[in-house]
């Protein structure tokens, strides 16, 4: 049923809430390490796996993990997206590509952008991105303890 | 196991653009039009559940509170379930266990959205903590496009080749929805139109993802002896599953997607069915993406994995085919979120109960209902039957 808008009273509203989301220690480490060019991720005692970004307990073996490891900031597609819409608030504009990462020496994907590469087409960049490709991370000079430090992971040549 | 459940009846509204009507007017549609369906009466009904897909998208917090009225719980106990996406196959589990456990003879369940009043990708965002993920799922259209993609190229399917799945099922969908009253999107698509559509995630195009509907949908659950009372055909449960992932969208495997694959087999062990193609006459599979809609056939069991765009171009799982897929047109014509799953569990009742008019099956006896929800996180599946 398609209804006229302008028939009716439309009520315009905003909620707007702040909020201050406590990091904890591990992430605190882990934003940290992200200020000096460094991810850091957590392997696990029992199952023996790395898990990226850093965690305080293992989330299938559900014990407490302590043994911090610098991990590599190579790895490979595992799959993508190029986003080419936008909605309110979206944090990061379009056109982007999303991507999961398998980094090198990890046993999770690392969700981060893929990059340095023409975006204009979409057909060109589905001839350019490939799962399996490898991507290195790439950082943005000033760094303030936030995800997107790392500016991207572009291709490696 | 619990005591046997009926589902007596179902009201959905009508979706679309509702600026017609205010959110709990919207909701009192489907409420009354279920107590009109079955002539149950809104004093015999123990407890109510309610639910929605995330408040942010209402921009009004509990709104079971907000919709007391409608609801006809002044008095009783009410229940909210909250599960994105998922939320009505939730609902309808929850009615399930409350009849179930013996705790009430008759559970009113609803489910809505009104979503031209908020923003759903926005809303869907806030799924996403804000310190790491936030940043790169671009909204539904986003995470699902790159779990279809991560599928594709796991099972070496050929680009061509899923486009052209890909756009039979948006032309055979959107094509089924004119025998639908309650579809929002109806339209007669040409493989030009679908394969050129402008690019929302790509490759997925603007007629491979749903429509924002504006909808509600409330369903009454029974026990054996309230069922009797009403003495008419009713759909009985015989299967419920549901599963869920680690949180972290890099966690889990999401191409041989495990909560999918869990969830439908707890339900087919309960329900005893060992070969869902051959058991199940119908399926009302949870499909707001073309792409993503593929990989739930293979997760499902109803046929190998790799195999779904080969069979579905050779019309297996058509109307006319062996195993209808959604033959209400779907989520992809017809997506108010909270209530979306919901209309599955009531079209999955409507067939069984051989009241799903120009979209009936013919002697459909045992249909499946699916919804998922979260960032690649939640799917739930209920089994209906025709006879207990």
């Amino acid at each position: 049923m398609e209804m006229k808008h302008e028939d009716y009273y439309i009520l315009e509203d905003q909620v707007s809430i702040p909020y201050e989301n406590a990091y904890g220690l591990t992430w605190t480490r882990f934003f940290e390490g992200l200020k000096s060019e460094k991810i850091f991720g957590s392997r696990c005692g029992k199952c023996n796996r790395v898990l990226v970004p850093m965690r305080s307990y293992c989330p299938r073996c559900f014990i407490e993990i302590d043994d911090t490891i610098e991990v590599s900031q190579e790895g490979a597609i595992v799959a993508w997206v190029l986003t080419e819409y936008e909605y309110f608030g979206m944090p990061t504009k379009p056109p982007f590509i999303g991507a999961l990462i398998r980094l090198d020496g990890t046993d999770c994907e690392f969700v981060h952008l893929v990059g340095g590469i023409d975006l204009s087409n979409p057909d060109q960049v589905r001839k350019t991105v490939k799962n399996g490709m490898k991507v290195r991370a790439v950082w943005k000079e000033e760094k303030k303890g936030h995800i997107l430090d790392i500016k991207y992971f572009e291709p490696v040549k | 196991m619990g005591r046997p459940v009926a589902i007596l009846g179902s009201g959905q509204t009508v979706h679309g653009r509702r600026f017609d009507v205010s959110y709990p007017e919207l909701v009192k549609e489907a409420v009354d039009a279920v107590f009109e369906t079955t002539g149950i009466s809104p004093a015999d009904i123990d407890g109510v559940v309610f639910g929605t897909m995330p408040s942010m998208m209402e921009g009004v917090a509990l709104t079971h509170f907000y919709f007391a009225d409608v609801l006809r719980s002044v008095g009783k106990p009410i229940l909210k379930t909250e599960t994105c996406g998922s939320t009505g196959v939730s609902l309808a589990i929850t009615g399930y266990y409350w009849i179930a456990s013996g705790m009430a003879d008759l559970v009113l369940v609803v489910g809505s959205e009104k979503m031209h009043e908020g923003d759903a990708q926005a809303t869907m965002t806030t799924v996403l903590e804000p310190f790491y993920q936030r940043f790169f799922i671009s909204g539904a259209p986003g995470v699902f496009s790159m779990q279809s993609q991560g599928w594709t190229v796991r099972f070496g399917i050929p680009e061509d080749k899923i486009r052209a799945a890909a756009t039979k099922l948006s032309i055979d969908h959107h094509h089924d929805a004119f025998d639908n009253p309650y579809a929002h999107i109806k339209k007669r698509l040409t493989e030009d139109e679908v394969n050129n559509a402008r690019i929302i995630t790509y490759p997925v195009r603007l007629w491979d993802v749903c429509p924002t509907s504006d909808g509600a949908c409330a369903m009454l659950f029974a026990s054996e002896k309230a069922a009797k009372k009403l003495g008419k055909k009713v759909a009985w449960v015989k299967g419920v599953g549901y599963s869920g992932d680690e949180y972290w969208f890099g966690d889990s495997d999401k191409a041989e997607w495990q909560c999918a694959i869990s969830a439908s087999r707890q339900a087919y062990e309960m329900a005893g069915i060992k070969n869902p193609r051959k058991e199940l006459d119908v399926a009302e599979v949870y499909n707001p993406f073309t792409f993503q809609e593929l990989l739930f056939y293979e997760c499902f069991g109803f046929c190998g994995f790799g195999e779904a765009c080969d069979l579905t171009l050779k019309g297996v799982f058509g109307r006319d085919g062996e195993l209808p897929i959604s033959p209400s047109g779907g989520v992809l014509c017809t997506n108010p979120i909270g209530a979306t799953g919901l209309n599955r569990v009531a079209e999955a009742a409507l067939q069984v109960t051989g009241q799903a008019g120009a979209h009936q099956i013919p002697g459909a006896k045992t249909s499946l209902a699916h919804a998922m929800g979260g960032v690649v996180q939640f799917n739930g599946v209920m089994i209906l039957g025709s006879e207990k």
